[in-house]
């Protein structure tokens, strides 16, 4: 069982690097995003540090999003997703592994850069860490979440929207909360509880979300 | 020969299948056993692919049931799946990796270990010798196909083969290859299902027929 996941995270990440340029789509919209905030909005540094935890959030709730739909796609076009289904692997661990090999190409990349553009926004370094962390933690679930969307949109016309739709609802309390934690360090209050929070939230959806993908991926293979 | 081995019994009981409006076929029976051959056959759009993917569990039936020994696939879900090769329309092989990449993804996610050295021994008994390495894209229709087939060369010890057009898009020498293993597998006392608008030439003790009807 363990080989199994071990394959399909080891397959997952070496299809990323041969097929690099959809890796690098997501990262680009991330720092384009987060760049243009700065030059829209002029350069005044006490309001760039104010906004900068949610800028750099929206964006990266946005380029997780628009990484969502491939993580499915290729392997229903092809039939692999069949083989999953009937593999000897229980499916939810499939999905579990599979949404980590996403997270790993399309999550991490956003949180290892995202100390560099909050530098853009003249965002105080000693809470860089909390920023980060926060990202950290809450990229995963949005993925996690992210996978039952798209599990359920898979195959349909018109997904994309309709995956916004179904999602973003679920994204929201992880963008406050996300958000918040960096926001609270500046003003002094600490982060620790958004951060503990975020914690909580993703072991939860680490439980849970697999498994509910799993189902919503067998009702759209029917 | 089937007689000897313990491999349990694939059962349908009174399936009906309807997609949408269309009533594909309705109360349908069938009982495969270890060491026969069940081979469906029936004119484009009556079901055949619906029937297999029913079998398989990845439908379910409108009424009906499939058990697997006696217990419903759809309750036995991994402890059937763990001993099914279902190769389906679909090759499930990826443009980026090669073909021996192909191959050993498709058997891990189907269970079987396969060492590094049965994966090639696996293409070259398909004829895809000197293509191990080649990225599935530069493959023909073919080639992919025997890719998607050289999975049965190392599922001897799986008791049930599923395969929906195993023919499809191969040249006589690899349709006789696949006829062989097919054979072969039977033989063991294993049970296979499949599809084909061929007359194949399979020697298999028992040789069950379905054919659905144009609808």
């Amino acid at each position: 069982m363990l080989v199994a996941l071990r394959c399909v995270i080891h397959r997952d990440l070496l299809l990323a690097v041969r097929r690099s340029s959809d890796v690098l789509t997501v990262l680009l919209f991330f720092v384009i995003v987060v760049s243009l905030f700065p030059l829209g909005i002029g350069p005044d540094p006490a309001l760039l540090r104010t906004i900068a935890p949610g800028v750099i959030w929206v964006a990266a709730l946005l380029a997780s999003m628009l990484a969502l739909q491939r993580m499915f796609a290729s392997d229903h076009a092809d039939g692999t997703l069949e083989q999953m289904l009937l593999g000897a692997t229980p499916l939810g661990m499939i999905v579990g592994a599979k949404v980590l090999a996403h997270w790993l190409v399309s999550g991490l990349p956003l949180v290892l850069i995202s100390p560099a553009l909050a530098l853009q926004f003249d965002f105080p370094r000693e809470f860089l860490g909390t920023l980060v962390l926060s990202l950290f933690l809450g990229t995963p679930v949005l993925s996690l979440i992210g996978a039952i969307g798209t599990a359920l949109t898979l195959g349909l016309r018109g997904g994309g929207a309709l995956l916004a739709l179904l999602v973003l609802p679920l994204y929201v309390p992880v963008l406050i909360i996300g958000a918040g934690a960096a926001e609270a360090a500046v003003s002094g209050l600490g982060g620790q509880a958004q951060l503990l929070l975020l914690g909580a939230l993703l072991v939860f959806a680490a439980a849970f979300a697999p498994w509910a993908a799993a189902v919503a991926l067998r009702i759209s293979m029917e | 020969m089937g007689k000897k081995t313990g491999i349990p019994s694939l059962e349908a009981v009174d399936l009906h299948c309807v997609r949408g409006e269309r009533k594909l076929f309705g109360a349908l029976n069938f009982t495969l056993r270890g060491g026969e051959l069940l081979r469906i056959g029936g004119p484009n759009g009556s079901g055949k692919t619906s029937l297999l993917r029913i079998a398989c569990g990845l439908l379910e039936p409108t009424r009906g049931e499939v058990r697997w020994g006696g217990e419903n696939i759809r309750r036995l879900q991994e402890e059937f799946w763990r001993r099914l090769v279902y190769v389906g329309h679909a090759n499930a092989v990826k443009d980026d990796l090669t073909a021996a990449e192909n191959l050993n993804v498709a058997c891990s996610l189907t269970g079987i270990g396969a060492q590094p050295g049965r994966v090639g021994e696996a293409l070259r008994r398909l004829g895809l010798a000197g293509c191990e390495n080649l990225p599935a894209r530069v493959l023909s229709q073919g080639q992919r196909r025997r890719t998607a087939l050289a999975r049965l060369a190392l599922s001897d010890a799986m008791p049930l083969w599923i395969l929906d057009e195993p023919f499809a898009a191969l040249d006589p020498v690899a349709i006789d290859c696949v006829q062989h293993l097919i054979a072969e597998h039977v033989s063991r006392g294993a049970a296979v299902i499949l599809t084909t608008h061929l007359e194949a030439q399979i020697a298999a003790a028992t040789t069950l027929r379905i054919d659905l009807e144009a609808n």
